[in-house]
């Protein structure tokens, strides 16, 4: 049998996450990502595992904070309107340290907008999944490969460092084929779950999963222990690729689909001469903070495109310390900009460098 | 080399269908390939396109804008795409279901009564797979014997009946003299 | 010699609970019951947010903290990851019969092999008496200053009637602990509960009609006597359903899958 086998992204997502041992999912329907929940829902009774249809996003965020708090590995997917109703769990979840995958299969925005592919969600999967002082780990697939790869990716990292680990793909990824090989999984140590409610059997002190803390003196000393942890991460766990930035005048940033498109936009530009390069984030948090910016010495421009109106841009300026113009091309609400459309940027900032 | 594949038609023509067997047959050869399909609000109808790459490097962008080989089996398909093929590139339509043809002269044309081939030979609904057949006879994009072991290995069990139908369609395409 | 003694399932400390407040009555009963069955060691309690948000100092078994309303979600997620592990909610009537309704009925027609216990005393406790899904007809609270008025702010629900109408509730019985007989009859349908639990019967629900003299405005001797002149009326006591409805929830699937 050939090794690697032709997948949906979304398909991809939820193999790879029964191959990391997840064992419960809970999800509720929603275009483009909804063969997450009947891939799981054919599959999990084979593995001994759980597929649940909740009765809503809200619910299924909350029996995913059960099932991690009893320590589970366990996954929930949604696409854009669906996350926004997660935001409440995803927050509580964040507050009681609890490791679980979060899927965000983006479709285009604001309200119900439409369910063609987008990245409009950049803002709240980096900046605010909900409220109070909070990150997760956002993971930027680009590929249906890595789809399968950063899931699993995910599962080990929010093992290592209690919190949730979200994968931000888009529709055309969810939708789109290509080969998967599923021998090149994570295989980090984790550590054991001895804060795991499931019973003390009298042999241990009682766990308290909990995210109340009344007395701001401890709130605020949790908060800053939570920063501290996302320092060690931001060190250790950014993830990144650079392609042709070597001698490239212009960089150009994209994560995801796009970063694709760029990829063949690049392409036809050094063909015509025009020396461009892609730095594509994987981890938009952490951001690849330093990475990039050690390109803006060498660059003398960089353009941020994305599916949304300009959401990475601030990233974009805050790593390069504004050292060198950004400026932004993007398509929204479901669009997806051709590789002509991206030559053509880049040919008009050719023209003025 | 890359080769931009496009294939439009309506829903339940099998549009996907096709398009998955040729990137499951360009997996299988080693090489890089990208299946993605047009996707809506509704189950049946409308319109229905998939674009598939098949390239021998990385694949960038996996939408095709501009054809290669575009295979349109209706007629709104053939009046968005067909201006959208490259120069050289080749158009495969099925001519029993759109009733003109291109004035292009710079690309090669090739029309095909896919359907009623169908339909008369008792395979009604396999118009897809006289075209990919077809497909196979024009662009040599795969060796005819690998094609159909491959697309009749993705046959399950349970449709079994449908191998045989299968390969006499795959025959038919391949065999159609223009 | 020792004749009078805090349950074993219960922290050594003290309730932050209002003077004549009875949570602490209905804690003691569940720590009691967790007690005689021997539970403690496996058992998962989830609780709310309202005035039992601080039930996690009060049990001596692993508890989870909750969002508002979402304690029977994040039940289930317990449960189904550790489906011998017995797990219980905490809940007040505005987590469980407002912001958290869906759940509520959903964890009912699902059926989960979970206990319930719910604390009904018609209004917000924790906020400072605003009306509750639960606040009686004509009943002032502070969001409701002229009185309850159904046409303007709805009926109040009835939570046992309701969930009895689903398939996957195995029991459901109101109780109070206003009189002393009836917080022997609550302790024996809490028992009930986490019994069934154990049998794998389904979901069982205790609804304990509560008091809550700060909001009310009464003394504790008053609400208790309001519990009887006027809730109880209202919210009559009783079994509203008792049955084994084990074929129709989880813990059947194991051997389904088999």
């Amino acid at each position: 049998m050939a090794k690697k086998v032709l997948m949906k992204g979304n398909e991809a997502i939820a193999e790879a996450a029964i191959k990391s041992g997840c064992l419960h999912f809970f999800g509720y329907p929603i275009t483009p990502q909804t063969e997450i929940s009947e891939y799981m829902a054919k599959r999990m009774p084979k593995v001994g595992g759980l597929c649940l249809q909740a009765e809503s996003e809200i619910s299924a965020i909350n029996m995913i904070m059960g099932a991690a708090a009893a320590g589970s590995r366990c996954l929930t997917s949604s696409s854009s309107p669906g996350i926004s109703l997660k935001s409440e769990g995803i927050s509580y979840i964040v507050g009681c340290d609890l490791p679980c995958v979060i899927v965000n299969v983006q479709r285009g925005g604001p309200g119900l907008g439409g369910i063609q592919p987008s990245q409009q969600d950049y803002y709240q999967a980096t900046k605010a999944n909900g409220h109070g002082d909070e990150h997760v780990l956002v993971l930027a697939p680009s590929s249906v490969q890595e789809m399968a790869q950063l899931t699993s990716e995910a599962f080990d990292l929010a093992d290592i460092y209690r919190m949730p680990a979200m994968i931000l793909a888009d529709g055309a990824l969810g939708q789109m084929m290509e080969p998967v090989d599923f021998d090149v999984m994570s295989k980090r140590d984790v550590p054991e779950k001895t804060w795991a409610t499931n019973g003390t059997e009298g042999k241990r002190k009682k766990n308290i999963i909990n995210s109340l803390l009344i007395d701001p003196v401890e709130l605020e000393n949790s908060v800053i222990a939570r920063f501290k942890k996302y320092d060690e991460i931001a060190e250790k766990e950014v993830k990144y690729e650079e392609y042709k930035c070597d001698d490239a005048d212009i960089v150009i940033v994209a994560y995801g689909i796009t970063s694709r498109i760029c990829k063949t936009a690049i392409a036809a530009a050094r063909a015509k001469g025009i020396k461009v390069g892609l730095f594509r984030p994987i981890t938009l948090w952490p951001y690849p903070k330093k990475q990039l910016g050690a390109l803006a010495d060498k660059a003398k421009h960089f353009l941020v495109c994305e599916l949304n109106m300009g959401q990475m841009v601030d990233d974009v300026k805050v790593a390069t310390e504004c050292k060198k113009p950004v400026s932004f091309f993007g398509r929204t609400g479901g669009m997806i900009p051709s590789p002509d459309e991206v030559l053509a940027e880049i040919e008009k900032l050719a023209a003025t460098l | 080399m890359t080769t931009n594949i496009l294939l439009a038609g309506f829903g339940g023509q099998g549009i996907l269908f096709a398009g998955k067997a040729i990137a499951k047959m360009a997996m299988d050869s080693d090489l890089q390939v990208s299946w993605l399909p047009s996707y809506g609000p509704e189950m049946r109808g409308g319109a229905a396109n998939c674009s598939v790459i098949v390239s021998d490097e990385e694949i960038g962008s996996p939408v095709v804008v501009t054809p290669d080989i575009l295979i349109a089996l209706n007629l709104p398909s053939f009046d968005k795409f067909e201006p959208k093929v490259i120069a050289g590139g080749k158009l495969i339509y099925d001519c029993s279901l759109i009733d003109r043809t291109s004035d292009r002269a710079d690309i090669e044309v090739y029309g095909i009564p896919a359907t009623a081939m169908a339909s008369d030979a008792g395979l009604t609904g396999m118009a897809n797979v006289i075209v990919l057949g077809y497909l196979l006879k024009i662009t040599g994009l795969f060796e005819y014997d690998a094609f159909l072991e491959h697309m009749l290995a993705g046959i399950p069990p349970t449709k079994a009946a449908l191998i045989e139908k299968n390969k006499k369609a795959l025959e038919m395409g391949y065999n159609y003299a223009k | 010699m020792v004749v009078f003694d805090k349950p074993k399932s219960l922290s050594p400390v003290p309730f932050h609970y209002c003077p004549g407040c009875t949570h602490g009555i209905v804690h003691r009963l569940v720590a009691e019951v967790l007690d005689e069955l021997d539970l403690c060691g496996k058992t998962v309690c989830v609780s709310p947010v309202g005035c039992s948000v601080f039930a996690y100092n009060y049990f001596e078994c692993d508890m989870i903290e909750a969002a508002h309303g979402r304690a029977p979600a994040v039940a289930t997620g317990v449960k189904r990851t550790h489906p011998d592990n017995i797990v219980f909610t905490y809940q007040g009537d505005g987590d469980l019969a407002a912001i958290g309704t869906a759940e509520t009925v959903h964890v009912g027609a699902r059926g989960e092999n979970i206990t319930i216990i719910f604390i009904n005393n018609c209004i917000y406790g924790m906020t400072g008496g605003q009306m509750a899904p639960t606040t009686m007809p004509g009943q002032v609270t502070t969001t409701s200053p002229y009185g309850r008025d159904r046409r303007i702010q709805g009926s109040p629900i009835r939570v046992c009637e309701m969930l009895s109408t689903l398939d996957g509730v195995a029991y459901a019985e109101r109780v109070a602990v206003n009189t002393v007989p009836n917080v022997k009859k609550a302790k024996a349908a809490i028992k009930k509960a986490f019994q069934n639990q154990i049998d794998k019967k389904g979901l069982s629900i205790v609804e304990v009609l509560s008091t809550c003299p700060t909001n009310w405005g009464m003394t504790p001797e008053a609400a208790l006597e309001w519990v009887k002149t006027d809730m109880i009326p209202f919210y009559p006591l009783g079994v509203y359903k008792d049955a084994d409805v084990k074929e129709l929830n989880p813990t059947s699937t194991k051997e389904v899958n088999e």
